[in-house]
C-alpha cells in the first residue's frame, strides 16, 4: 500500500507543477478559432495576439460534420471557423453564419477574382477562401505503366489490391459519378444506383478505404494508386519522387476551405481583424507555405517557390478547373449516398 | 453489513449523467423527422431489422466476441504469473502492463500499420527468415489483433487482482488431498477467479462490439462495424433518430445476453462459465 | 516448475504490449514527417514541441483530467461498488445493468447526450464539463473491478470487526479496504488509462480553449498526424519509465519484507 501512496503522490506532484507552469492569467478579450488539425503556422497565432493584443483561443477539428454538430448543437462559442464548401452553404441554409463586413476585410481583394462568387456562397457574402484543391489519382510510376487519365483505372484488374479508396463516403461515391459522366452532386436515384454498382464491382479490387494514411502508404510504396486530395499529392510527390498525380479527364471535385464567422460570435470585431489578418500577403505566404496547399491569394502565390507554381498539381491550369465541380449541401438526400455508401461497404 | 448509503451519491451521480441522457436517446430514437416537426414512430427500428443492417450488427458481435475469447486465453494464464508468487516485483510488471496504453490510441494503431503491412517490418523479418510475406493489413485478422491489443489488460487486471488473494490454504489442501495441478485449477483456483474474469470479459466485449476506429484503420474501412455505423448516423447523415435506435437495440441486445450469462453462472456457483 | 516457461510466455506479452510503442518513439526521431520513409535521425520534432503552445496546454489538460477523473471515479465507483454489492438481488440488478449503460454505449452516442445535456442546462463546456463527462465513464469501470474483490471477501469479516469493537468507518478502513485494494487500484489504472485516451467524448463535451491531446491528435487526421506527437508520446513514455524505477529503487527495501 506504501507504493500506492507514492505513486498517488507521485501523480498530485506533476498536477501541481503542471498546474504552476500553466498558470498565465490575462486580461485581453479573447477570440476563439476552430480550425482543422495543423492548419496554419503557429507562429502566425502568436504574431496576431502581439499586434492587436487579443488572446487567441485556438481549438482543432478533425472533420466538417464533428465541427458542424458542435456548433449546431451549441456546443462552441466560436468566433471564426474553417469549413469546406458544402458545409458552409449548409450552415448559410441553416442560418448558422453572419454576413461579413467586408470593409473591415480590406485584404479581401487579394483572393484571386476566380475563387470569389462561388457555388456555395453565390454572393460571397459569409466567407472568404483560406485554401483550395483538388481530388485526382496520384499513382506510382514504377508499378502503373499504363496511361492515367482517367478514373476507369481504379478499375483496372491488373491493379487488383493495389488501389486505394478515399474512406469519404462524398469523394468516394463522387469520382465514380464523375468517371459514369454525370455530376457529383446529383439527386438522380437511377444514377446513384450506377455509382453503387461501379463501387461494389471495384470493391474486390481495392486494397483498403483510407483516410490520412494513404500518404504514408503512398510513400512507402505499398500501393499503386490512390485518389488522394492535390495538396498531399504535391506532399507526397516531394517526399518519394516516383509519385504523380493527374486530375482525370472526366473531371473531378474542387474544394474549398473558407473563413466563417458563426452567429454565435460574440467578438465579430475581432474575428474580421483575424480574418483580415489572415489575408495579409506575408500571412497568408506564412501559412501557404507551412500547409503546402494551395493558396488563393494572388500575391502570396506570387512569393511561391515558381516550381511549386508549375507543378499542375498545386496549382493545375484553367483548362482542367473548369471541368471540376463543386460539393453542394445535399440536405436530406445525403441519406441516398449514406444508403449506397453503406450497401458497399458493408458487403 | 448495512452499507446502502455508500452508493447513495453514485445513484445520483448515474441519475443526472447516465439515466437522463439514456432517455434523451430513447426518445430520439422513438421519433422521425418529418416536415411537420417531430413525430413518434418505430420505423427507426424496423430499419435496424433491414438485413443490411443486421449483418453489420453481427459481424460486430462476432469480431468482439472472438476478440473477447483471445484476450482471455491470453490473459488468463499473464493473470496467473503475474499474480503467481515467485514473480518478482509484480506491482512494477502489473503498472508495466497498463503503460504502453497511456500512449494515445490512434499512434498506437498507425504503429502497428507500420508492423504489419507489405513491406512492414513483420514481413521484413518474414523475409529475412527465408518465409513468405503475408497480407496482414486491412483483413479481419487485423482488425481482431488491433482489438486484442487495446483491450488485454482490461482482461488481466480484474483477474489478477482477484487471483492474487485467492486463499493459499485452499490450494494447499486440495493438494494435501490429493488433487494434480490441473484439477487444482479447474475445481479450485478457476471457480474463486470467476467474478474477476466476468468483469473482465464485461469490459473487454462491451466496448468492443461499438469500436470503429480499430476496423476503419487495421481493416482498411472495409469491415463495416456498429460502430462506424452508428458514427455515420449522427455525424454525416445528421440522422440523429436512427442513430439512436442502432445504439438502444444495440444495447439491450447486449445487455439481455449478459444477463443471461450472468444467471447461468449463479446457477453453477463454482461451476463452469458457460 | 516451469519456471522459465512462464518467463517466456510474459516475455513475449510484453513484447506484443511494448513493439509498436518502440515503433512510435523511433518514429520521433525521423527526419521525415511521413511514416513511410525513415530519412534519417532528428531531433527537429523536439525542439519544435517546446514551441508548440497548443500541444503543451493540451498535455497539462490531459493529466490533470485523467488523474482527477480517475481519482473522483475510483471515491464514488468504490462506495457505490461496496454499496452494491450489499443490496438485494433485484435493485443489484437493475443498477447493475444502468452500470453497463456507459461500457456498452457508443462513444459518439455518450457524447452527444451528455453535451446535450450540458448545454441544456446552460453549463459553459469546457474544464469542468469535460471532467464531469470523464468521471461518468470512468465510474464503471471502477465499479466492476472492485466488485469481484467484494464477492471474494469473507462475508463476515465485517461483523468480526465489528464485534471486535471496530466502528463501522473503522471496520471499512481497516479491514474492508484493505481487502479489496488490489481491486481500486486496478479501477483507478484503467480509468486513468481510458481517461488518457478518450477522444469522442472529450471532443463534444469541452469547449473553447480547453483541448486534450487525444483531441489534437485525432485533429491533424485529415492532414496527418505531426511528428511532435510522437516526441511527446516519447517524454511522457520514459519520463513514467523513469519515476517507476525511482519508486521501485526506494521502495524495494520494506516491499521485500512485506511481500513474503
Amino acid at each position: 500500500m506504501g507504493k500506492i501512496r507514492i505513486l498517488c503522490l507521485a501523480l498530485l506532484l506533476i498536477v501541481a507543477v503542471l498546474s504552476f507552469s500553466a498558470c498565465f492569467k490575462d486580461q485581453r478579450p479573447v477570440l476563439n478559432v476552430y480550425n482543422w488539425g495543423d492548419y496554419i503556422d503557429e507562429s502566425v497565432i502568436a504574431e496576431f495576439e502581439k499586434e492587436f493584443n487579443i488572446r487567441v483561443n485556438y481549438d482543432t477539428f478533425s472533420t466538417n460534420e464533428d465541427m458542424y454538430v458542435k456548433v449546431k448543437s451549441g456546443g462552441g462559442n466560436y468566433d471564426v471557423l474553417f469549413p469546406s464548401d458544402y458545409t458552409i452553404e449548409r450552415m448559410i441554409k441553416e442560418g448558422m453564419l453572419q454576413k461579413l463586413d467586408f470593409n473591415n476585410i480590406p485584404n479581401y481583394q487579394y483572393i484571386e477574382e476566380q475563387f470569389k462568387n462561388l457555388d456555395y456562397d453565390p454572393q460571397n457574402a459569409y466567407s472568404v477562401p483560406y485554401m483550395w484543391g483538388t481530388v485526382g489519382i496520384i499513382y506510382n510510376k514504377k508499378k502503373v505503366t499504363k496511361p492515367v487519365t482517367s478514373w476507369q483505372i481504379l478499375w483496372d484488374q491488373d491493379y487488383a489490391k493495389q488501389i486505394l479508396m478515399l474512406d469519404s463516403q462524398r469523394d468516394s461515391i463522387g469520382i465514380t459519378l464523375k468517371m459514369l459522366g454525370y455530376s457529383l452532386n446529383t439527386r438522380n436515384l437511377k444514377e446513384l444506383e450506377a455509382a453503387k454498382e461501379a463501387l461494389i464491382k471495384q470493391k474486390p479490387l481495392v486494397l483498403a478505404y483510407v483516410g490520412d494514411d494513404v500518404k504514408d502508404k503512398m510513400i512507402a510504396g505499398e500501393a499503386a494508386l490512390a485518389v488522394v486530395w492535390s495538396g498531399d499529392a504535391v506532399y507526397m510527390m516531394r517526399e518519394n519522387p516516383d509519385l504523380a498525380y493527374v486530375i482525370p479527364e472526366e473531371g473531378s471535385n474542387l474544394w474549398f476551405d473558407a473563413m466563417v464567422i458563426p452567429t454565435t460570435s460574440k467578438n465579430k470585431e475581432a474575428a474580421e481583424k483575424f480574418i483580415n489578418f489572415l489575408c495579409r500577403t506575408e500571412i497568408a505566404y506564412k501559412n501557404t507555405d507551412y500547409i503546402g496547399y494551395s493558396t488563393p491569394h494572388r500575391e502570396a502565390k506570387k512569393l511561391l517557390d515558381p516550381e511549386l507554381l508549375s507543378n499542375s498539381a498545386a496549382y493545375p491550369g484553367a483548362k482542367e478547373l473548369a471541368r471540376c465541380e463543386v460539393f453542394l449541401d445535399l440536405g436530406d438526400f445525403l441519406k441516398e449516398y449514406d444508403r449506397i455508401w453503406t450497401e458497399v461497404k458493408a458487403r | 453489513m448495512k452499507s446502502k448509503w455508500l452508493s447513495f451519491p453514485y445513484l445520483v451521480w448515474m441519475l443526472i449523467f447516465i439515466f437522463i441522457p439514456l432517455l434523451l436517446v430513447l426518445y430520439f430514437s422513438l421519433t422521425i423527422r418529418t416536415p411537420d416537426g417531430l413525430v413518434f414512430s418505430f420505423d427507426n427500428f424496423r430499419r435496424f431489422f433491414e438485413p443490411i443492417y443486421l449483418k453489420v450488427f453481427l459481424r460486430s458481435v462476432y469480431l468482439a466476441l472472438i476478440s473477447t475469447v483471445i484476450c482471455l486465453a491470453l490473459g488468463y494464464p499473464m493473470a496467473m504469473i503475474l499474480a503467481g508468487n515467485n514473480f518478482k516485483r509484480k506491482n512494477v510488471m502489473v503498472f508495466l502492463f497498463v503503460v504502453p496504453m497511456w500512449m494515445n490510441f490512434l499512434l498506437r494503431t498507425y504503429a502497428w500499420m507500420t508492423l504489419l503491412e507489405r513491406q512492414g517490418l513483420l514481413n521484413t523479418f518474414l523475409t529475412f527468415l527465408g518465409l513468405p510475406p503475408l497480407n496482414l493489413l486491412y483483413t479481419q485478422e487485423a482488425v481482431v489483433l488491433g482489438m486484442v491489443y487495446n483491450f488485454l489488460p482490461f482482461m488481466v487486471l480484474p483477474i489478477y487482482s482477484v487471483l492474487r488473494k485467492i486463499d493459499r490454504q485452499l490450494i494447499e489442501a486440495a493438494a494435501d488431498l490429493g488433487a494434480d495441478q490441473m484439477t487444482i485449477f479447474r475445481r479450485v483456483i478457476f471457480p474463486l477467479s470467476l467474478p474477476g474474469v466476468m468483469s473482465g470479459i464485461t469490459m473487454v466485449f462491451m466496448p468492443a462490439v461499438t469500436t470503429f476506429v480499430i476496423s476503419r484503420l487495421l481493416g482498411g474501412g472495409q469491415f463495416t462495424l456498429i460502430g462506424n455505423l452508428i458514427e455515420q448516423q449522427f455525424l454525416f447523415v445528421g440522422d440523429w433518430h436512427f442513430g439512436s435506435a442502432i445504439s438502444m437495440v444495440m444495447m439491450v441486445i447486449i445487455l439481455l445476453s449478459m444477463g443471461v450469462l450472468s444467471r447461468y453462472d449463479k446457477e453453477h456457483e463454482g461451476g463452469g462459465l458457460w | 516448475m516451469k519456471e522459465y516457461l512462464k518467463r517466456i510466455y510474459a516475455m513475449l506479452i510484453y513484447l506484443f504490449l511494448y513493439a509498436p510503442i518502440l515503433i512510435l518513439i523511433v518514429f520521433s526521431f525521423n527526419a521525415s514527417k511521413s511514416r513511410g520513409v525513415w530519412s534519417g535521425f532528428t531531433l527537429h520534432w523536439y525542439s519544435e514541441l517546446l514551441k508548440d503552445r497548443q500541444i503543451l496546454s493540451a498535455l497539462y489538460n490531459t493529466i490533470l483530467i485523467a488523474v482527477l477523473s480517475a481519482l473522483i471515479a475510483t471515491l464514488i465507483g468504490t462506495a457505490a461498488a461496496i454499496g452494491i454489492h450489499n443490496m438485494k438481488k433485484l435493485k443489484k440488478k437493475v443498477i447493475m445493468n444502468l452500470t453497463y449503460l456507459p461500457v456498452v454505449s457508443p462513444d459518439i452516442v455518450t457524447g452527444l447526450s451528455l453535451m446535450i445535456l450540458f448545454v441544456f442546462v446552460k453549463l459553459q463546456l469546457g474544464f469542468l464539463s469535460l471532467l464531469l463527462a470523464h468521471i461518468t465513464f470512468n465510474i464503471p469501470y471502477v465499479i466492476l473491478s472492485v466488485l469481484p474483490k467484494l464477492k471474494q471477501l469473507d462475508k463476515h469479516l465485517y461483523e468480526a470487526a465489528l464485534d471486535l469493537g471496530a466502528t463501522p468507518l473503522e471496520a471499512y478502513r481497516k479491514v474492508i479496504l484493505p481487502e479489496i485494494m488490489p481491486g481500486v487500484v486496478t479501477g483507478m489504472l484503467l480509468a486513468f488509462t481510458l481517461s488518457l485516451d478518450d477522444f469522442v467524448i472529450s471532443f463534444f463535451t469541452t469547449g473553447s480553449g480547453v483541448s486534450t491531446l487525444s483531441i489534437t491528435v485525432y485533429s491533424m487526421a485529415r492532414r496527418g498526424i505531426n511528428p511532435k506527437i510522437n516526441a511527446i508520446s516519447t517524454i511522457l513514455f520514459v519520463t513514467v519509465l523513469l519515476l517507476l524505477i525511482i519508486v521501485n529503487i526506494r521502495m524495494s527495501g520494506n516491499h521485500n519484507k512485506k511481500e513474503r
